[in-house]
């Protein structure tokens, strides 16, 4: 008899990569209204794959053994379901399911390589409509195309898993009245479309990058799974577009420092302070590969602008040598782009690194009546770095324990704790 | 358009001689020539059928099971298809595959046609 953890690892590692192609391809199959039936489908095969490899050992190759079992299942459920409303076999595509001359040539069909990714990528589309909300979107993807569990995503966005339901439970239901078709949009939607795909994965990215989460598995979990999503993207010709690039090597850069950022005493680090021999050299090599490879087009996206603001500082040697002068060229094109005061206080750091503290006191009241700052932690604990450097020690502080106040972060209150006792001390 | 039932017919020996990888392949003609009339929208659907066969004879009481020498006779399955003429129904019949595994096909209009 097979190992049991064995097993478990084979298939845990497993249903990570696959079940979400395999629901994609399942929901091409039903319609996009039996979502639960391809989830249900993959959840069997799994559960198959459990009971058999128990007694039979892991097979040779167990991911064909599973989209095997799978496509058996459907076929199964199709047979049964032949006659009944559920599935709309007036569908074109779904038609030939529906007689046995031609129902196993037509499921083999749909289980091709080449079919399995653009279903995928369909899906993700699908599910990245404008008119679902970004958290709905993001809990989607994780659920269903990632193979987390409810409790895991309830986790990640540091909520209730009943809380998680109900969005899942919205965003089927859209998918039920506008019977939407995933698939890879026209050549002529392809940018605006992506750009919403795009959002989700660095939002997921971010969820993971930021330090709202103490819990290291869930966050390195958010990171890798953006990564591959973004990297399943890059791997169709259809999608192949410079953002998606930039955001590649954004995301990587950001990933090769993040075991730098936290100590071993789980607190945050400054990049100031961070030791660059952590930096993963392989990350940043292949950051910078993909960001050469975003340079075409005409776009240029804020991914390209914040990879090339990443790449400056992953490349500089030290902190001291940095090259503050470029990163600043970069934010003032991101601030054309898109003037968004998040995007004027970061740049307002470069400043404070070049011109010192006056000087940046002088720009940051350009956003200070922005209502977003009022309530944003950052704004304060900048203004409390500030102050700290005009040797203003009581300003500084009170801006410091504001910031405390405003962030939910156990990392970041710690840090700023540090600082406040830095000053008194 | 008038509605056609292909009857497709014999051939069972044929099939149970092949491979399962032979029998696989032949499905995907099927799969071809029926794909092609779903296509231009002039297939609606079909059955297949299991060779066991019980004969209930005229009157009612007499019940025979399947005879050997009816085997080339056996109805093996059905399809449905559009077409406007029985001609026309008759040359897309030239198309399948079973033809090529010693079954028949027989073409009849569905009754009645819908003016």
């Amino acid at each position: 008899m097979e190992s049991r953890d064995h097993i478990d690892t084979t298939l845990n590692h497993l249903f990570r990569q696959e079940s979400g192609k395999m629901v994609a391809v399942l929901i091409k199959i039903f319609g996009t209204e039996n979502i639960e039936m391809a989830e249900d489908v993959v959840q069997d095969a799994l559960v198959s794959a459990l009971e058999t490899w128990k007694f039979r050992g892991i097979p040779d190759n167990p991911k064909a053994w599973l989209y095997r079992t799978a496509r058996n299942k459907a076929i199964d459920i199709i047979r049964r379901k032949k006659h009944s409303k559920t599935i709309d076999f007036s569908d074109p595509e779904r038609k030939l399911l529906t007689s046995e001359y031609t129902l196993a040539s037509t499921m083999d069909n749909f289980w091709k390589e080449q079919h399995i990714q653009d279903d995928f990528l369909g899906m993700m589309y699908a599910c990245c409509h404008p008119d679902i909300s970004s958290e709905n979107q993001i809990t989607f993807i994780l659920k269903s195309l990632c193979g987390f569990s409810t409790k895991e995503v309830a986790r990640s966005f540091l909520t209730s898993e009943d809380t998680i339901s109900k969005r899942l439970y919205r965003t089927k239901e859209y998918f039920r009245k506008h019977k939407i078709r995933p698939r890879i949009p026209f050549p002529e939607d392809i940018n605006t479309k992506t750009k919403v795909v795009l959002s989700a994965i660095y939002l997921m990215f971010n969820e993971g990058y930021n330090a709202t989460h103490d819990d290291q598995l869930i966050r390195k979990d958010l990171l890798s799974q953006a990564l591959w999503l973004c990297k399943s993207l890059l791997d169709n010709e259809r999608t192949q577009l410079p953002e998606v690039y930039a955001l590649m090597a954004l995301m990587l850069f950001h990933t090769a420092r993040i075991d730098s950022r936290i100590s071993d005493q789980g607190e945050l680090i400054l990049l100031s302070d961070q030791d660059r021999n952590l930096w993963n050299k392989e990350l940043i090599a292949k950051g910078s590969n993909y960001l050469n490879q975003s340079a075409f087009g005409e776009s240029l996206s804020t991914y390209h602008l914040e990879a090339a603001i990443a790449y400056q500082h992953c490349t500089a040697s030290s902190y001291a040598t940095t090259n503050w002068k470029e990163i600043l060229n970069y934010y003032d094109l991101l601030l054309t782009i898109d003037n968004d005061p998040i995007v004027f206080l970061n740049r307002s750091l470069v400043i404070l690194e070049l011109n010192g503290p006056e000087e940046v006191l002088k720009t940051i009241q350009k956003i200070k009546n922005h209502k977003i700052m009022s309530t944003y932690y950052l704004y304060h604990a900048i203004l409390g770095e500030i102050h700290e450097r005009l040797m203003l020690p009581n300003k500084a502080v009170e801006y410091y324990q504001q910031a405390i106040e405003l962030t939910q972060s156990k990392l970041e209150q710690s840090l700023l704790r540090k600082k406040i006792g830095r000053i008194l001390n | 358009m008038k509605q056609f039932m292909f009857l497709f017919k014999g051939g069972d020996d044929v099939w149970d001689a092949k491979s399962e990888e032979e029998q696989g392949a032949h499905m995907e003609k099927w799969m071809q020539w029926i794909g092609q009339m779903a296509e231009q929208e002039k297939y609606v659907g079909g059955e297949r059928l299991y060779p066991a066969v019980k004969t209930i004879h005229p009157g009612g009481k007499k019940v025979t099971d399947r005879s050997f020498a009816e085997a080339k006779e056996l109805v093996g399955g059905y399809i449905t298809v559009m077409a406007e003429t029985l001609e026309e129904a008759t040359e897309m019949a030239k198309g399948c595959p079973g033809l090529q595994w010693e079954s028949s096909v027989e073409v009849r209009e569905v009754w009645p046609d819908e003016a």
